[in-house]
């Protein structure tokens, strides 16, 4: 049941390469980064010479090869070494977690030991090598080996003295191997003139690739470089490789797939007003950051920030040091109230910190790499980056932080860089190399002026995200790290001590205008009221006046009645004499007035 | 008188033990056993064993003798072990092969 499960596993990979028929079917090695710069692994069914210098990897190389042949694509491996037995073999890849005995128990690999010593030969007359034809047969027979190493063969130039035998044998073994239909992989020893000291590449014609370990500036760089591949496009520069516990690890400084998916998520800054500055909402979970400044800006307690802030959300932190111990860095942190060491003992944030200088480019990477592969963190931040340029050069530590942030972000890892810049234009131009690489980009800068130094903080890039695009202010207080907004007048930008007196000024101001109106107001309220009461005279003398008309109006209507009754008095008496002659009002009074006379 | 000839007595005391790796009936391999067997029959007459292996037909053999080249000689006892590689052609070089005769 298991076998068969097994079976269609392996035979879902063959179908998988079927569809590149058309071109040259690929054998892929498993080999990190290899499979990626020859577009699916070595020619399928065809020998690869694989030469270099000593202590290159060649072995290793071949090793993992037919390994992950056996693990990872069903694809059982015959490894015959010349030069080292099968137990130095497996001791050797131990090291690397791979396991030789139980893959042999498994029979998905077979290691075979030839021995050839000098001194035990003799050589009598003429002879062919069908001896190893024989041997090669039964173990890639025996397994049904799809995949063969031969780990040196020119441990047979040394071990056999007659060369034209040999030169003839080993043309005969290589047509042998094609017609086997087996993927071989035969290394060499770099040569002085030519590729391979014995120059094997003259049978080995599909597929030539060339290890080279050399030191630059005292520092050592193994490198892989794909010389020919008949029949295929590769990628012909020189890619650096590592050598590290995983095995090899080939970094291609142009990756050619860029095809990791990306998360929606956000994460938080650690820092509010920093959030605010990205739409409100941290930076991508995923993304790449870089942090660039000058030397006391506050990278490394940004960096804490965001470190605090993702551990305290429950997400694993790892915080690679550069120039500071953890506990120096926990210390320090702890000045500006942030706690990290209950973070690190409750195992949210991991350090390792390590000098630059103490190996090399690959090393280091080889150590993180390790290190993250162990760990899993979500959060990875470096402090900072530019450290690595002293162990290796611009572009291939550029290549290398590609390499890096490629492997991050297809774990979906956010991943923080600090980057020292010391001032100038010329170091900067040099981040803007690796800046491309970057989703985010924030720069911490400080301004003189005043007589005090003041840190700002810009956005200067915020891929897929609407982002400030003010300075702000950056604040280191003990309660951590605050952002205010920064002035910019004619005269540039206030900071510190000039910000609080522009403050102090505007609020004068304002008072003032507060005053002001409060004046004008009270003024207004002033007139108003003496209008108010204006109006309230006015209407009194109004009101006087209507009532002065209506007196007027009753006096003229008495009047007028008087003068109708006395009218009618008078028609009366004229009318009627006999009446009381005492009220003849025409017998005028001494006083003119009519009335009765006493 | 002891000292130089107790070599060549133990020698002649112990039966050789000799096997030819072959692989299947090729002319270099008929060759080889021919001139083993003329070689044998002069100087070991009598206390000598050919084995003859066909790695043709018994291939799993090959690497006990780590068999490289076809056809070889080996050289099982009197111990240590040694291999003479070609078609045997070469009868100083075998015999010096097989320490039957001191180079030089």
């Amino acid at each position: 049941m298991l076998k068969k499960g097994r079976r269609t596993a392996a035979g879902r990979h063959g179908t998988g390469a079927r569809p590149q028929a058309i071109r040259l079917a690929k054998c892929p090695t498993g080999i990190h980064g290899f499979d990626e710069i020859t577009g699916g692994g070595l020619p399928r069914g065809r020998p690869t010479l694989l030469c270099g210098g000593a202590g290159c990897g060649k072995t290793l190389f071949a090793m993992e090869f037919i390994v992950r042949g056996a693990m990872l694509f069903g694809e059982p491996g015959v490894f015959m070494s010349f030069e080292e037995t099968t137990d130095e073999l497996k001791a050797n890849v131990a090291s690397l977690g791979l396991d030789l005995a139980e893959l042999e128990s498994e029979r998905k690999v077979l290691l075979e030991f030839v021995h050839i010593e000098r001194s035990e030969i003799h050589e009598t007359g003429e002879y062919d090598l069908e001896g190893l034809f024989v041997r090669l047969n039964l173990a890639i027979d025996s397994i049904g080996a799809k995949r063969v190493v031969l780990d040196t063969l020119e441990a047979l130039f040394a071990g056999l003295p007659n060369e034209a035998i040999l030169r003839a044998e080993l043309r005969r073994l290589f047509r042998w191997l094609k017609t086997k239909g087996v993927t071989a992989v035969i290394t060499a020893e770099r040569g002085r003139e030519q590729l391979t000291r014995h120059g094997l590449e003259e049978y080995v014609s599909d597929c030539v690739v060339l290890l080279d370990h050399r030191v630059n500036d005292q520092i050592a760089t193994r490198h892989l470089r794909v010389i020919k591949y008949r029949g295929a496009l590769h990628g012909t520069n020189e890619f650096p490789f590592l050598i590290g516990d995983m095995g090899i690890s080939v970094l291609p400084i142009t990756s050619l797939g860029l095809t990791h998916k990306v998360s929606d998520e956000r994460v938080s800054t650690g820092i509010p007003k920093l959030d605010a500055m990205l739409s409100g909402r941290g930076f991508f979970r995923g993304s790449s950051i870089l942090l660039t400044g000058t030397p006391g800006t506050g990278k490394t307690i940004t960096a804490a920030c965001f470190a605090q802030a993702a551990a305290r959300r429950g997400e694993r932190v790892l915080f690679f040091s550069f120039e500071e111990s953890p506990d120096q860095i926990i210390r320090n942190m702890r000045s500006i109230g942030l706690r990290l060491d209950p973070l690190v003992r409750r195992g949210l944030l991991r350090f390792h910190a390590a000098r630059p200088t103490v190996y090399g480019l690959e090393m280091h990477l080889a150590t993180m790499f390790r290190e993250i592969a162990m760990y899993r963190p979500q959060v990875v931040i470096m402090d900072p980056i530019t450290s690595l340029m002293a162990a290796g050069t611009d572009s291939e530590t550029k290549g290398m932080v590609t390499r890096l942030i490629d492997y991050l972000k297809e774990g979906q890892v956010t991943s923080l860089f600090t980057s020292l810049t010391h001032g100038g234009h010329a170091l900067q131009q040099s981040e803007i190399a690796m800046s491309s690489l970057m989703d985010s980009w924030l720069l911490l800068q400080d301004f003189e002026g005043n007589g005090e130094r003041n840190r700002v903080l810009y956005v200067i890039k915020a891929r897929g995200m609407a982002h400030s695009n003010q300075v702000r202010e950056f604040l280191i207080s003990d309660r951590g790290i605050d952002l205010v907004d920064a002035y910019i007048g004619p005269s540039g930008v206030l900071t510190g001590s000039a910000r609080l007196a522009q403050t102090a000024r505007e609020n004068a101001e304002a008072l003032e205008a507060r005053q002001e109106s409060a004046r004008r107001r009270h003024e207004l309220e002033r007139r108003r009221a003496a209008l108010e009461r204006q109006i309230g005279g006015l209407r009194t003398e109004h009101e006087e006046s209507a009532q002065e008309l209506r007196r007027i109006d009753r006096q003229a209507g008495t009047q007028v009645r008087l003068l109708s009754a006395e009218r009618t008095e008078l028609g009366r008496l004229r009318h009627a004499d006999v009446a009381n002659p005492r009220q003849r009002p025409v017998r005028p009074g001494p006083n003119g007035t009519a009335g009765s006379s006493p | 008188m002891k000292k130089p000839s107790s070599p060549r007595r133990r020698r002649a005391d112990k039966l050789w033990q000799l096997r030819l790796y072959v692989a299947g009936q090729t002319p270099k391999s008929l060759t080889a056993f021919s001139n083993l067997k003329k070689i044998c029959e002069t100087h070991l007459r009598g206390r000598y064993r050919i084995d003859v292996i066909d790695l043709v037909k018994r291939p799993q053999l090959s690497g006990g003798d780590q068999i490289l080249a076809i056809p070889t000689l080996v050289r099982k006892l009197p111990e240590p072990v040694r291999k003479i590689i070609g078609d045997l052609s070469d009868t100083e070089r075998v015999l010096v092969g097989l320490d039957l005769r001191a180079a030089g």
